[in-house]
């Protein structure tokens, strides 16, 4: 295989390089800073948000490696001079990891782990003679001699396999956890291996080892048997439903990251100068947060996309490849989904900005004559950042189902594009068939729920360590039985 | 004799409070008695409203009672369930709260929120019941209660919010009341008449009360009997007359000495050093040891006991063992600074304030029409001279912290002049006014408000040196800052931590740093130490006044609090309805108060010491709207004194003496 | 009173208008009647008669704010800006563009489909909710509670359509208790109404139970209610006279503002069961690509949500006293 590629950076790969660098930075800056750093100590702490935080970091890895796209050389033309070309296909890091998902397509619907396929077809017999019967898969169990009696062997040694190395890659990774807490903490690794065992650790990291190895276990078979299975079948031209699932993930994502970052900047710097400046400033844009949002949100997206299909088609010749056209409606998808979305934030930090600039701490500035623009930066931004970070989290897992609802009304992502949305919508005809057909639907919906459900839990873990209001702190009655009993034994042994 | 009505034996109650459990009330024991009225003394986080709390079992959802017993006529109400515990609640004990204005419903009427008792504990409904309801309004002098029957809160007073709260808590004629800082909240006017109704109730009912306060004041004129409590633990117990003359606890006796005073003017306040320990750990020595001027080596090693010392009295203090130094003889307090004369010689002004106008508008409408303006100061004229304390006192709403801003320029003025140095302020463009700002700096009240929460000490005092120029290179700036925190008792290596590090009283300190910081010849001091315990008040209180020895200072200092003046002030301007009405030295002023509003503003405040009490001048309603003030003397409406005169002009400035001038027609010039 | 309703009324106007303006921006200014006509008629076989002959059918062959061509005020009036937008204000929507029947009429047909599923959906789920939000705030700190904020967050993370599609595999297929899709007129209408109405109400219990449940606690800490315990009431009076009636003016912040809106339905549960209602006609216009009736219910919507944020103000004077008597 010859060496020749050139990288492609899609507007949304763009973002979303720029986005890992921005929480990293932001990540760094926090680390030096105790006061940030505290309520994410707290978050750490939690136990169901480190867990979520595990499964999410799983999606993250996926839809990463889904954003860092090239373009491979064709084969030929290598004489010096002549320009290389390159095949108009743009791959990503995923693609060539899952190589046989992409490259292996059915004719038409398989079931899982199926060697025939769902539907009878018209065979032909080496005879010459015509059947109709269920076909060989040309991918799915292949090497099977005979699928009636080997199936079930080869698929069990895949699992054991596929746990055998998970089980290896799960201790690896255990170990490398506990020697940077050994390390960090400076004690014996086998003190902290069983402090971490019997859950004495103040970092839930025995939750988030049996979330890995559960994980592990579930993905290490899955992904050795896709080799040679089609782990969630095929759907009905054919593709690998397991690997449009996976790149449905990197869709997901962006929809929910990228709409953030184009609404931030509107929310922040709009909502900050409504609640300063008051007066007319607040007028003008409160008529503008109150207009945008009057509009229903479905209906304005539509009508923007529509819009956008117009321009589109008009302007063809802009796009040089489906994949571009289908990144560019995805990317405008954000952006409308963000002009949408900006309101309810701009509408809560102009709140919280009212309250903040009457504080007396403001007033101080302003008593050494400190300018606005400045007292925003230094004093008013960063008592409402724990705002901004708890809207974005709780809004991720919005964005993801909305894009599902858009993606079936019409106004969603490119229908060329693998998303939960397009899965759903195309799978959701197929639920009349007989015998029926499952597992599109299914996969789609696991992963999404997955998906969404960590994202849920992770962000109720960042509002409850970030949210300043103080909440009620439930201690369980049997908690108080418990000191009630120590109380007393502490009495008496005084009493003594 | 017969057994007292209320016990609390060795009662326990835990919060939890993060990952840690606080043992916020730690082997509580007290009685009392039928008829008498026990306060409950401690300052802030003393475990004193949980215990009040832990009587009704309202306790948090974080918190538990873990041992102990409350023997409410005999039946111990720990051990009762719930189901019969709610019969207890409202019709046995009854409580009242410190915030009349968040403990009533907003949505419920106020004659509905004492049928509702009424109704659960005695089946009343219908006419009977508010008839039962006119007569509570009247009882605890609700003027006009027919109509007020269905106004829901946001319409009363605060003074009259605490009236239904107190009404609603007498509706079945309980045999205990818990009132928890019942007057914390109110103006000290409001809180006299408060505290003689509640007097008032308790002599003709006979029910027995326990006052939960920090105020020593309060405890002087309403206890019978006292019990002090620090740390979780009650530490000393006596009879009012005793407490108050023979203190026997060294934190009661500091208690006393910190609370500032005329007396106590030439020299600066006892001072408790050190702060109150953490209640998550198990003592095994005094809790008040490490703070005790006269703490010895048993005070840390064993936990005393809660013994007799007087007849009546019994404290938890190891001086008193039999093997113990006894009664400890009281140390004449160190004089460090030399007397304070009060006003001898006049020096040069530094500020004057002529005719100062502060009117927000009220804007209603489509297009935001000005409809009217609340008058929140104006007109109001004085003048501070250099090194000298003026001291601006007056009652919430009064606009006195309005005016304060407004001599910084944090607000715009409506009219008048503001000269610092002989400069109108008020004149000048933002450039210049930006160059000016660094002689005049403020203090504000609360010590939790006024530092930023994400800037570390050295950025927050660092602000205004890098603001107006001071110091221009970082090094410089740090060096400043150091400088600064060693002048307000602050170690210099604090400057990396975040305010939330630190307590209230150390929050204000940095607050003054942060003043002081651009080198200011006039301090605006906003309540500064109305947010803070009366041991911590001392601190600062004498710091101010240092500061202002050694620094030639000027403050304006805005308060509400009479004993504060006494300490601090030169000067003093008694503020009402956004207008100056009395204006002389401290002295003048004080003891010969010439205002009405004055003369009953002092009566008003409690006093310590029982040969101090004057007989209260008791004032009608509550100040009117600074939007629709009356035609008159503002005053006129709740006057003693008024006559028909008032109603028809504002008086004007009548001078008593050199320097003491006042606003009431009873003066003729 | 009345004079606060006729200012409210009056804010709205300046927001209608602007609505207005930013979808006439977005339907005639980013792209011109010549592209949506090319898009309409198919890129490849498309003549400049044929798109003449197809702006000229719709109307759009009007200057867009200006007709210079016009005399007096004609040239204001004889424009797309005019004819197409303004007179939305009218009510008068014209007609769809690609089968020219008459929107107005298709609104008024259709609301009332849409109405009877909205509708139940919404007022049996308030109750709902809220008793199940009350209950858990009744048990909070219990194993009650952890397991209904469990069951929400659970409910929370499944999009509607897997609800939609659940239900019908598991009612309509596997029971037989109901029609999949369709709908009939009149009081027939009750067997097709039956399942989106349930399926309505189970899509939207997790989100709304757990910020019920939220609102709920954050009132259950104030001092009023430890007031209300102080005498004497039991816990269930205090959470419904006290904790619900001050509860009630956040939950009414979120939940008036969508009444009106119930005429419009929702797009995906009608596509999916096949309801005539508003919904569906939204969804096959997008499909079509139909401009003339999408703005007419971007129009439509704004309209009706404005009305839901009047009836939110009317809404607060009912149960807040503080607006009441303001």
């Amino acid at each position: 295989m010859m060496a020749g590629f050139r990288p492609v950076i899609l507007w949304t790969d763009a973002l979303v390089l720029g986005l890992v660098a921005s929480v990293f930075l932001f990540a760094l800056y926090t680390s030096r800073h105790e006061h940030l750093r505290a309520p994410w100590r707290k978050v750490a702490r939690s136990t169901s948000g480190m867990v979520a935080a595990t499964v999410l970091l799983g999606f993250f890895v996926v839809g990463f490696l889904d954003s860092m796209h090239w373009q491979r050389a064709l084969p030929g033309d290598n004489k010096a001079g002549t320009a290389t070309r390159y095949a108009p296909e743009v791959l990503s890091v995923l693609d060539v990891v899952a190589e046989p998902l992409r490259t292996h397509p059915e004719r038409t619907f398989s079931a899982p782990f199926a060697v025939h396929a769902h539907t009878r077809e018209t065979v032909t017999l080496p005879d010459g003679g015509q059947v109709r019967d269920f076909p060989r898969l040309k991918f799915g169990g292949r090497h099977l001699a005979d699928p009636e009696r080997d199936r079930d062997a080869d698929i069990s040694l895949g699992v054991l396999q596929g746990i055998a190395l998970a089980v290896v890659a799960w201790i690896a990774a255990g170990a490398l956890v506990t020697g940077i807490a050994a390390a960090r903490s400076r004690r014996r690794f086998g003190e902290v291996s069983g402090d971490l065992w019997h859950g004495r650790l103040d970092t839930p990291l025995r939750a988030v080892l049996i979330t890995l190895g559960v994980l592990l276990c579930l993905m290490v078979p899955l992904a050795l048997l896709s080799g040679r299975y089609h782990v969630f079948g095929t759907d009905k031209v054919g593709q690998d439903v397991f690997y449009l699932t996976l790149k449905s993930i990197r869709t997901g994502l962006v929809i929910g990251t990228v709409t953030t970052l184009v609404m931030l900047p509107f929310a922040l710097v709009l909502g900050l100068m409504a609640g300063y400046f008051r007066g007319w400033v607040d007028d003008v844009i409160q008529y503008l947060y109150t207009t945008l949002s009057s509009i229903p949100g479905v209906l304005l997206i539509a009508a923007s996309v529509l819009m956008m299909q117009v321009y589109m088609d008009t302007h063809a010749d802009i796009f040089d490849s489906v994949t571009r056209r289908a990144d560019f409606r995805l990317l405008f998808l954000c952006l409308i989904l963000g002009v949408t979305s900006w309101t309810g934030l701009c509408r809560l930090l102009r709140g919280e900005t009212l309250k903040l600039r009457e504080l007396d701490f403001v007033h101080a500035a302003e008593a050494f004559g400190v300018g606005p623009w400045r007292i925003m930066l230094r004093h008013v931004l960063p008592n409402v950042i724990h705002i901004v970070i708890i809207t974005t989290v709780l809004g991720f897992s919005g964005l993801v189902l909305a894009e599902a609802v858009l993606s079936y009304v019409g106004v969603g992502v490119d229908p060329a594009m693998n998303s939960f949305g397009t899965m759903i919508n195309a799978a959701r005809l197929e639920m009349a068939r007989e015998p029926i057909v499952w597992w599109s639907l299914a996969a789609a919906f696991v992963f999404m729920f997955v998906l969404v459900l960590s994202a849920n839990l992770f962000a109720d873990a960042v509002r409850d360590a970030l949210d300043p209001r103080i909440r009620a702190q439930f201690v369980r009655p049997g908690v108080w039985q418990h000191l009630a009993r120590e109380a007393n034994s502490r009495l008496r042994v005084g009493a003594r | 004799m017969t057994t007292p009505l209320l016990q609390v034996e060795d009662l326990r109650t835990w919060v939890a409070s993060g990952d840690r459990i606080a043992r916020a009330v730690d082997g509580v024991s007290f009685s009392i008695e039928r008829g008498e009225t026990f306060a409950l003394l401690g300052e802030s986080g003393c475990g004193k409203s949980l215990t009040a709390l832990s009587i009704m079992r309202l306790l948090p959802d974080a918190g538990a009672i873990v041992s102990g017993r409350v023997r409410l006529d005999g039946t111990d109400l720990v051990a009762l369930p719930e189901r019969r515990m709610r019969d207890f609640r409202g019709r046995k004990i009854a409580m009242i709260f410190q915030e009349p204005g968040a403990s009533l419903n907003p949505v419920m009427s106020v004659g509905d929120q004492v049928r509702e008792t009424l109704a659960r504990h005695l089946g009343l409904v219908g006419d009977a019941a508010d008839r039962r309801v006119l007569e509570l309004f009247d009882a605890v002098g609700i003027p006009d209660p027919e109509r007020r029957l269905g106004e829901f809160p946001f319409q009363l007073s605060g003074g009259l919010k605490q009236r239904v709260m107190i009404a609603a808590a007498l509706a079945c004629e309980p045999q205990l009341l818990i009132a928890d800082e019942p007057t914390t909240a109110l103006d000290v006017t409001i809180q006299a008449q408060v505290l003689e109704l509640l007097r008032d109730i308790q002599r003709r009912s006979g029910m027995s009360m326990l006052l939960i306060t920090h105020d020593l004041g309060v405890v002087a004129e309403t206890a019978h009997r006292v019990a002090v409590m620090y740390a979780g633990e009650i530490v000393e117990t006596a009879p009012r007359e005793i407490f108050f003359s023979r203190p026997a606890h060294p934190y009661t006796r500091k208690l006393f000495a910190s609370v500032p005073g005329e007396s106590a003017r030439d020299a600066p306040l006892a001072v408790i050093r050190g702060a109150v320990p953490p209640l998550w750990q198990t003592f095994e020595g005094c809790r008040f040891a490490d703070r005790c001027d006269r703490a010895g080596e048993v005070c840390v090693q064993v936990v005393p006991t809660f013994r007799p010392v007087a007849p009546g009295q019994s404290a938890r203090c190891h001086l008193y063992n039999d093997d113990g130094p006894g009664v400890v003889t009281e140390t004449a307090p160190a004089a460090v600074a030399p007397p304070r004369s009060v006003g001898s010689v006049a020096p040069d002004t530094l500020l004057e304030v002529e005719g100062l106008k502060i009117h927000f508008p009220i804007r209603k409408g489509l297009f935001k029409r000005v409809v009217g303006h609340v008058r929140a100061v104006d007109g109001i004229s004085l003048t501070i001279p250099r090194g000298r304390t003026l001291a601006l006192v007056g009652e919430s709403g009064c606009g006195k912290t309005t005016a304060g801003k407004g001599i910084v320029r944090l607000l715009p003025a409506t009219a008048g002049a503001i000269r610092f140095e002989g400069v109108d302020l008020l004149q000048l463009d933002q450039a210049r006014l930006r160059r000016r700002r660094r002689d005049f700096q403020i203090i504000f009240q609360d010590p939790f408000a006024s530092l930023n929460p994400r800037m570390r000490v050295l950025e927050i005092v660092g602000e205004g040196i890098a603001a107006l120029g001071i110091a221009t290179t970082a090094g410089e700036r740090e060096a400043r800052v150091d400088m600064l925190l060693a002048q307000v008792g602050l170690a210099y290596d604090m400057k990396y931590r975040y305010p939330h590090e630190f307590s209230g009283g150390q929050r204000q300190r940095i607050a003054i740093a942060r003043a002081l910081a651009v080198n200011p010849k006039l301090i605006v001091c906003d309540e500064p130490t109305s947010a803070l315990d009366v041991s911590v008040q001392a601190q600062i209180l004498n710091l101010l006044r240092e500061l202002q020895e050694r620094l030639g200072l000027s403050y304006l200092f805005i308060t509400h609090n009479i004993s504060v003046v006494e300490f601090l002030a030169h000067e003093v301007a008694v503020m009402y309805l956004g207008r100056i009405v009395e204006h002389g030295n401290v002295h003048d002023v004080l003891h010969s108060p010439a205002h009405p509003y004055t003369q009953a503003l002092l009566s008003a405040v409690p006093r310590i010491d029982a040969a101090d009490r004057r007989s209260v001048v008791r004032l009608q309603g509550d100040m009117p709207s600074p939007a629709a003030p009356p035609p008159g003397c503002h005053f006129e409406p709740r006057c003693p004194k008024a006559k028909v005169a008032c109603a028809q002009a504002y008086p004007t400035e009548v001078t008593l003496s050199a320097g003491h001038r006042v606003r009431c027609i009873l003066y003729p010039e | 009173m009345l004079r606060y309703l006729i200012r409210r009324v009056l804010y709205a106007i300046p927001i209608l208008i602007g609505v207005n303006v930013l979808t006439f921006t977005l339907f005639f200014i980013v792209n011109s009647p010549d592209d949506m006509a090319r898009m309409q008629l198919g890129v490849k076989r498309v003549t400049p008669e044929a798109i003449d002959n197809w702006k000229r059918e719709r109307g759009y062959d009007r200057p867009l704010l200006w007709n210079g061509s016009a005399q007096g005020i004609d040239r204001v009036r004889d424009t797309i800006f005019f004819t197409h937008s303004l007179r939305l204000f009218k009510f008068d929507f014209g007609t769809a563009e690609s089968d020219g029947r008459d929107i107005g009429h298709e609104i008024r047909t259709r609301m009332w489909p849409s109405l009877s599923i909205a509708l139940p959906v919404f007022i049996v789920g308030l109750a709902t909710y809220v008793t199940f939000a009350l209950l858990m705030a009744l048990f909070r700190a219990t194993f009650l509670d952890f397991a209904g904020v469990l069951v929400c967050v659970t409910a929370m993370a499944i999009s509607t359509m897997f609800y939609i599609i659940g239900g019908q595999f598991l009612v309509c297929k596997l029971w037989n208790l109901a029609p999949i899709s369709g709908f009939a007129p009149g009081i027939g209408a009750w067997r097709f109404i039956l399942l989106p109405v349930g399926v309505g109400l189970v899509a939207g219990f997790g989100e709304s139970s757990r910020w019920y449940r939220t609102i709920f606690l954050e009132e259950i800490n104030k001092d009023y209610v430890r007031t209300a315990r102080a005498k004497g009431l039991s816990e269930g009076r205090v959470l419904v006279h006290h904790v619900l009636r001050n509860a009630l003016i956040p939950i009414l912040t979120g939940v008036v503002v969508v009444i009106p809106g119930l005429f419009l339905g929702s797009l995906v549960t009608e596509s999916f069961f096949g309801i005539p209602g508003l919904g569906s006609y939204t969804i096959d216009a997008i499909g079509s690509q139909d401009f003339a009736v999408v703005r007419s219910m971007v129009f439509l919507g704004s309209l009706l949500y404005i009305v839901g944020l009047i009836l939110t103000d009317i809404s607060y004077t009912l149960v807040d006293p503080r607006i009441r008597f303001e």
